[in-house]
């Protein structure tokens, strides 16, 4: 690390209701602990976390937005994925 | 509000640009779809959007000096307890709001050194001295007041960082608005001089408050683009509007007298008719000439240099553990 400008950390904290951890934004700090020192006094002054990830942004690999359509689009037509598209006679009861 | 300087247009670089992608940019914001960092967007947009949210966190920033002046001062723990934390949560504010600047490509380094140069602009409200303890339940009653009126809207703002980052942001903002009006309730059942304390702030905070929201509509050629790009929801008068309508009553509520004999209730309109903004006045501190622009500006350039040896360390050790870690990885091997 030869960098001047003190590094950029994405920030991931988990809620007390056992959710996944989950991107809240990041922070700068110089190394991986004063990161999540920094990620605790920014993010979770009012009990909003049990636990912080702290990741380097520039390791973060983001999928191309103008990839989207080509990415996410066929889903669409594959309704056959969801419960709905079969049909459960009413007295078979609930599946 | 606490973008209230963005005077000039950087629209005309919309010009050069593809009218096809411009044209569906514009369809996705107004079918009320979040635009993230790495979508395709106007250069004028992306340059509003990072004056507007920069100004925004140098505001929250500097927005800590005046407060800070009080907190070793503080007339009991609780009150002190209260400052700090309200406080801390200000420089929250401006961390939340410079990482999603920052999603628009321009660096931490770079919007400090525009606040230290007198580059960039920060609300003119901050230019203003805290004289007496009044002055701090004055400041979360009507400078918080003003802010929360100006950031539920930007809750909706078009672009995803800024919008997310005044989530949180609203979230917080309530807490410092009720300390401050709590503790005028308190002066002001105390005793008389306490009393005249309040009203002797609420003279001096008032008309500062309502330039909060920036220039009349009139003077302001920003909206029309902003309300385009859905950055902005409310014209800046509409906003002061609202903030005078609801701020006239709870100052009643404590016995107080606004400072505004044109200041008279309209039965038909249901809404309060209020005097003339001292424009000169509002254009001179933006243009740095305030009670205390000089010292907010040279208070933040020596917190700056002051911390530049932490910075370096902080670095330094980080670096040295990394070059040890190498070197005991090569040993390993
Ligand atoms: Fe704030
Ligand atoms: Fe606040």
């Amino acid at each position: 690390m030869t960098e001047k400008t003190t590094p950029l950390w994405e920030v991931f904290i988990r809620s007390r209701t056992g959710m996944a951890h989950r991107h809240c934004g990041s922070v700068h700090a110089a190394d991986a602990e004063m990161a999540l020192q920094a990620a605790r006094d920014v993010y979770t002054r009012r009990g909003e976390g049990l636990s912080i990830w702290v990741v380097p942004s520039s390791e973060i690999i983001a999928s191309d937005p103008a990839q989207k359509d080509e990415l996410f689009e066929p889903t669409a037509s594959k309704i056959y994925r969801h419960p709905t598209f079969y049909e459960i006679p009413e007295e078979v009861g609930n599946m | 509000m606490y973008t209230q300087a963005l005077n000039a247009r950087d629209t005309e670089a919309g010009a050069v640009e593809d009218a096809d992608r411009v044209a569906a940019f514009q369809a996705r914001v107004d079918a009320e779809e979040k635009i993230e960092p790495n979508d395709w967007m106007p250069e004028g947009y992306r340059k509003t959007l990072v004056r507007q949210i920069s100004q925004h966190a140098h505001s929250e920033i500097v927005g800590m000096l005046p407060e800070g002046n009080w907190i070793s001062r503080a007339p009991t723990l609780k009150r002190k307890a209260a400052l700090l934390a309200k406080v801390q949560d200000e420089g929250g504010h401006g961390l939340y709001l410079y990482s999603a600047a920052e999603t628009l490509g321009v660096s931490r380094e770079e919007l400090t050194e525009q606040l230290l140069s007198g580059k960039a602009k920060y609300s003119s409200i901050f230019n203003y001295p805290t004289l007496t303890w009044a002055d701090i339940g004055a400041i979360g009653w009507l400078v918080d007041g003003a802010a929360i009126m100006n950031q539920i809207p930007l809750c909706r703002c078009s672009f995803g960082p800024y919008s997310r980052a005044m989530i949180r942001v609203c979230k917080e903002e309530s807490f410092h608005q009720r300390q401050g009006y709590e503790l005028l309730l308190e002066m002001v059942r105390s005793s008389e001089e306490q009393k005249e304390m309040v009203q002797d702030a609420l003279n001096r905070w008032w008309w500062p408050s309502l330039m909060m929201f920036g220039p009349s509509d009139t003077d302001s050629q920003h909206s029309a683009q902003s309300m385009a790009w859905k950055i902005k929801r409310f014209t800046n008068d509409e906003l002061r509007q609202k903030f005078v309508d609801a701020t006239v009553p709870q100052a009643h509520y404590l016995g107080l007298t606004i400072p505004d004999d044109k200041l008279s209730f309209n039965e038909a309109t249901g809404h309060w008719e209020f005097g003339e903004i001292d424009w000169d006045e509002f254009m001179r501190v933006i243009a740095g000439n305030g009670p205390c622009n000089r010292e907010r500006l040279a208070a933040r350039k020596k917190a700056h240099a002051d911390g530049a040896w932490v910075r370096e360390a902080a670095l330094a050790y980080s670096r040295k553990r990394a070059d040890r870690r190498e070197a005991a990885r090569h040993a390993a091997e």
